[in-house]
């Protein structure tokens, strides 16, 4: 099947990934929710994670985020061990979550959204004019071309134009892993294909992208390759040219099962 | 320029291309004090044709002069009001300012600027305790200051005594609401502000060319400019005509407290506009989730705004005791909801994240003038709360309406 999103997609199956999870665990008293998990996603590629409700999802990605330290197990970070405790250990390594509910405040413009908190400032004096360009700059790069100006309000923008100016906030940052929480559930169709362009973009960018979705469509439109998690366990790791819709859901509903081990997924 | 960037800043464009950009966003809800402006200029003109005495050399100082303490605690609101939260306390704690500067000074003899920095700490403080109990203890600020409101009348009313008045004597004190400046002073200053307008405005062109951003056509800042020229001179200029009645007293020029809170109204701007932390604030207050996750320390920015806020209210405590040369024990009880009432209509939103210094001086002067119009045409005082009243509800509408349709446009 032809990636139909597919730029210059330069992939390294040799290469170290990005981040790896190694046999993760993570309970809340008695309750298991990951029992051993893998996990790896690569520079350049969007590594999609699926799974139903419950599958634990987001504690995996809260654990990447360094806002709900993980019980046990391995995370490794470009070849070398680190820990993340807290999210300004994520932020460090280059790790960024764009959360469902974007994050994002309707009464600044564009440009304070993309700056805030990381604000560029001379003898006590806001940049405004190197933030701008800089912030217009990055939006061109990924090519989004529906914005008018950078100094709109947040507030005037359409979903799928929020979805953007949160993705290209993560880029301004030199982000070298971006989560993205199900980035299309709010989105109509048109927007759709505008985020999932800008996701694909992202990836070529040389970012190390992990998209969770619900969305079946979106991830065999996007992605590399497809992790799937059924009741804290990862039940399958898939290039997506060799698999289809039918058996991906056949691992979420828990179906269908398969060993994911650390070694690379074969080339 | 040859860079060609596709997404534009809103600064692109001729004269005309502005000026519809502007009205297209008025149009949206963003009216800012649009409409507090033409209510200001509606009600001087009906107060001209109702009051013979309202468009007097004297009339206008006085104005000015009533205007400050209530513009002054408008202006300490505003860092509150950002936040999406309220002091109801601001006019007491001005009130219990007022008092003990006076009582400092009058019973233990105290040079007056040492009572005057005390004043101000006191201001600090409270605003500190008020925003600590709001921002870490996690109690809704109008509980907070309902309690410090209550308390600080009880306050007043210790140090001063049922029925007591002290009077200011302090020649520095009272000369900021009564001392003017001399006639050139007035002028000199209106070449300050045109020359700071066109400075600055030229300075930030220069830095964004610089970073190879569009700037405006310059015919803007120059409209500019003219436009902020125009009003400071008329307004010196009528400030400098003789106004006693007194031929033995002659009394002139732009009363001290004039300069003063237009000092405080720029570096109030300027840390809302140009420093990290006015962003944060704005932040916080459209959606503190965001601001933390952004990694802002929101309880800091909520204390530090809680605690300008006092302080400012402390600053026209003193204001005010120098106008009235006397403090009592129920003064400031009543300033607070004028001051919210000013904010708001100058157009600060109530619900947080949005309005200017700027905005609650003119929504404070429209307050003002009801109140100096509707004096001076013998009406009693009942018939100006409700005006106030209603023109605070008129303003509280559009704001609860223009952040309605915006909710609209962003889903």
């Amino acid at each position: 099947m032809q990636h139909p999103y597919a730029g210059e997609v330069n992939v390294s199956q040799q290469s170290i990934p990005r981040i790896e999870l190694i046999e993760i665990e993570k309970s809340f008293g008695p309750v298991e929710v990951l029992k051993g998990v893998n996990f790896q996603a690569r520079a350049g590629e969007v590594t999609a994670l699926v799974g139903d409700n419950g599958a634990g999802k987001s504690t995996l990605i809260k654990g990447l985020a360094g806002i709900q330290p993980y019980g046990a197990g391995e995370v490794h970070f470009e070849g070398t061990r680190v820990d993340i405790h807290t999210p300004r250990q994520a932020a460090e390594l280059g790790i960024e979550v764009v959360y469902q509910d974007l994050a994002l405040c309707d009464n600044l413009d564009i440009v304070q959204n993309m700056f805030l908190g990381r604000e560029e400032v001379r003898r006590g004096s806001l940049r405004e004019a190197s933030m701008e360009s800089k912030a217009a700059e990055t939006l061109s790069d990924l090519s989004v071309r529906t914005v008018k100006s950078v100094r709109q309000k947040v507030a005037s923008l359409s979903g799928g134009q929020r979805q953007s100016v949160a993705i290209a906030r993560a880029v301004l940052w030199n982000n070298k892993v971006v989560i993205l929480d199900e980035p299309t559930a709010a989105l109509g169709v048109a927007q759709t294909e505008q985020v999932l362009h800008l996701v694909r973009r992202l990836a070529d960018s040389g970012v190390a992208v992990i998209l969770i979705s619900h969305n079946m469509q979106d991830v065999f439109a996007v992605a590399d390759r497809i992790y799937v998690l059924y009741l804290g366990k990862m039940v399958a790791a898939l290039n997506k040219d060799e698999t289809n819709h039918n058996d991906i859901v056949g691992y979420i509903t828990g179906t269908k099962s398969m060993p994911v081990t650390t070694e690379p997924i074969k080339a | 320029m040859s860079t060609f960037t596709p997404i534009g800043t809103g600064q692109e464009g001729s004269l005309k291309d502005q000026v519809s950009q502007y009205l297209s966003r008025a149009k949206s809800g963003e009216m800012g004090s649009l409409p507090a402006v033409i209510g200001f200029i509606v009600l001087a003109v009906l107060f001209s044709f109702l009051s013979p005495v309202f468009l007097t050399a004297i009339n206008f100082a006085n104005f000015f002069t009533q205007a400050a303490t209530l513009i002054t605690l408008s202006m300490g609101l505003v860092f509150v009001l950002l936040l999406g939260e309220i002091d109801l306390s601001a006019g007491v704690t001005s009130g219990v300012t007022g008092a003990l500067i006076a009582v400092a000074m009058a019973v233990h003899g105290i040079v007056w600027w040492v009572s005057l920095l005390g004043g101000i700490a006191i201001g600090v403080v409270v605003g500190l305790v008020i925003g600590i109990l709001v921002a870490r203890v996690g109690i809704p600020s109008f509980v907070v200051t309902l309690a410090a409101f209550l308390a600080f009348q009880g306050l007043q009313l210790v140090i001063i005594g049922e029925g007591g008045l002290y009077r200011i004597s302090s020649k520095y004190i009272l000369n900021i609401e009564n001392g003017n400046l001399s006639r050139p002073a007035g002028w000199a200053l209106v070449v300050l502000i045109i020359l700071g307008t066109l400075l600055s405005g030229l300075d930030a062109r220069r830095h964004r060319s610089q970073s190879g951003q569009a700037n405006r056509p310059i015919a803007v800042l120059y409209i500019r400019t003219a436009l902020i020229g125009l009003i400071s001179a008329i307004t010196v200029y009528c400030l400098n005509l003789e106004r006693s009645y007194n031929p033995a007293h002659p009394l002139s020029g732009v009363p001290i407290v004039v300069p003063l809170v237009a000092v405080l109204l720029l570096s109030g701007t300027y840390l809302l506009d140009r420093t990290k932390f006015g962003r944060h604030l704005y932040a916080v207050g459209g959606n503190p989730e965001a601001a933390r996750r952004a990694g802002i320390n929101v309880s800091r920015v909520k204390i530090v705004a809680f605690t300008l806020c006092s302080t400012i209210a402390a600053l026209s405590g003193v204001i005010s005791a120098s106008r009235t040369g006397s403090v009592d024990a129920s003064s400031g009880r009543t300033i607070v909801l004028n001051g919210v009432a000013a904010a708001v209509v100058g157009g600060v939103s109530l619900f947080g994240g949005k309005g200017r210094l700027s905005q609650a001086a003119i929504g404070g002067f429209v307050i003002a003038m009801i109140d100096n119009g509707l004096g001076l045409m013998g009406l009693n005082a009942g018939v100006d709360l409700a005006v106030t009243g209603a023109v605070l509800l008129l303003a509280a509408t559009s704001d609860a309406l223009s952040r309605k349709r915006g909710s609209v446009v962003a889903r």
